[in-house]
């Protein structure tokens, strides 16, 4: 008897998989919230922010009904998989080893890196002549410490820090001519100091962050694939980005 | 190099010719650092503990003072604040100090100098203040001055007895080490987290790196051995 309602659970909670998986006209999307200025409460306490327009931009495209979840970051993957949300929607970057357990879409921004140097700086970043002899810092294992040392290994100084926080003291104590680093966080922590300024364009670094699902529901990646590419290509997404950014973060 | 060790470089991705040159390059800059801050926190000790060992407060005063502050406190805050802190003095990017001190090499030294002459004067004030009564008494009835009973008794005998705490304490400064890579030294635990977060392999990466440690500690606890059969010989049985 246990065993025949057990097996019967089974195969209802398998039917009610199926069921559900079929049209998706409702998908939960996971957030992790504050994480100004992607997702983040407005002083009404309304959910709002860069990822949560676009999310809502997309839901209205595949003319679906959305529900948002709050979830803590560390619980993001393994609430995907136990069926908690459909989609996360929360500044997920790609990377080889997430993309072992999910199903990313297309990528829908990228932060660029960015050089901040102090004012008296003048050397140009992409150049290797101009470089040579500097000393960079970058932040250890990020897209920019790979991209700094494609570039200028050898040629200039690599330093590299576990914390932003230290390399910009590095760069106010003079350790440093130039740093290269996450654009929003430069922005924030050094271009907000008197003596400091940006040098050169931001460079686009890395495959991107994207919508992350579980690997079975490729029709849903399909078809938030295809509403991200309307978005992109028919001015909503710009709009959107211009409310929160003053750089480019389109991909 | 010899066939096998290239064959089995050329099977991993991790520990090519390069990551190996990473590692030995770590490992020059960690023997460096500990070494010179052993050697220049020994130099200093000795005096500082004979002083420490003094009746007059004014003078062992101040000994305890430091050694209290530099035991007392985290080695790695030690080298944040001397690393960090001489950044900020005003004006010291225009002085000839910043030649030095631009470099994180000699901050490092500087903090961990600081620190194991703090704890190597404690452990040899400790052998000193525990010279048997009976042995200065014994070169003051031959006529000693304080000087000469310093230079052939106390301190001869203090060796003795703090060579074993002392082996410790270059073992610890060894592994204190580590964190000289917080400051952009790339000593053997600096190359070690380079190569990780290259390789994002960071089993790889932290047990090769824990095993030239482990070498590294052999070649001191033989090392020491050696110098305490050296200096206890004369606790051994006779004839062995």
């Amino acid at each position: 008897m246990k065993k025949l309602i057990v097996a019967a659970s089974c195969a209802l909670a398998m039917a009610a998989g199926t069921v559900q998986a079929k049209d998706w006209k409702e998908i939960r999307l996971a957030f992790d919230v504050p994480y100004e200025p992607f997702e983040y409460r407005d002083e009404n306490g309304e959910l709002t922010g860069f990822e949560v327009e676009l999310a809502e931009a997309m839901c209205e495209e595949l003319k679906a009904e959305c529900e948002f979840v709050i979830q803590a970051w560390d619980g993001m993957i393994p609430g995907l998989l136990a069926r908690k949300y459909d989609a996360i929607f929360s500044s997920m970057s790609i990377t080889e080893e997430r993309a072992e357990r999910v199903l990313f879409s297309d990528p829908y921004y990228i932060t660029p890196g960015g050089w901040f140097a102090r004012d008296g700086f003048s050397a140009d970043v992409t150049s290797k002549e101009e470089m040579e002899g500097k000393t960079i810092g970058v932040q250890r294992g990020t897209t920019m410490d790979t991209h700094a040392t494609e570039e200028f290994g050898g040629i200039a100084t690599i330093k590299r820090y576990t914390t932003a926080e230290d390399m910009v003291l590095d760069l106010e104590g003079q350790r440093l001519d130039v740093v290269f680093v996450d654009y929003p966080v430069g922005e924030q922590t050094i271009l907000s100091q008197e003596g400091f300024k940006e040098v050169g364009a931001p460079v686009k670094l890395g495959q991107g962050v994207a919508v992350a699902m579980r690997k079975r529901d490729k029709e849903l990646a399909n078809k938030v694939n295809a509403a991200l590419k309307k978005l992109k290509n028919d001015g909503t997404y710009d709009a959107i980005m211009e409310k929160y950014f003053n750089y480019d973060i389109k991909i | 190099m010899p066939d096998f060790i290239a064959q089995w470089l050329d099977q991993n991705d991790i520990f090519t010719a390069m990551t190996i040159m990473e590692y030995w390059d770590g490992m020059v800059n960690t023997v460096q650092l500990v070494f010179l801050s052993l050697v220049i926190g020994l130099v200093f000790a000795i005096p500082l503990a004979i002083l420490r060992t003094s009746k007059n407060p004014l003078v062992s005063g101040p000994v305890w003072i430091y050694t209290y502050l530099f035991r007392g406190t985290p080695l790695l805050i030690q080298l944040y604040i001397i690393y960090y802190g001489i950044a900020q003095i005003p004006g010291i990017q225009e002085t000839f100090w910043w030649e030095i001190f631009r470099e994180p090499f000699y901050p490092a030294l500087l903090a961990f100098a600081l620190n194991t002459c703090a704890y190597t004067t404690e452990i040899i004030r400790g052998a000193i203040v525990s010279t048997p009564h009976g042995e200065i008494e014994a070169a003051k009835a031959y006529g000693m001055n304080w000087w000469m009973r310093m230079r052939r008794i106390v301190l001869p005998s203090a060796a003795r007895r703090a060579v074993q705490a002392y082996s410790n304490e270059v073992i610890f400064m060894l592994h204190s080490s580590a964190i000289a890579s917080v400051v952009t030294i790339v000593d053997l635990t600096g190359a070690a987290r380079n190569i990780y977060s290259r390789f994002y392999a960071p089993f790889e990466a932290f047990i090769f790196v824990a095993l030239l440690y482990m070498a590294l500690t052999f070649v001191l606890v033989f090392a020491f051995r050696k110098l305490e059969n050296h200096l206890l010989r004369h606790q051994r049985p006779v004839g062995s």
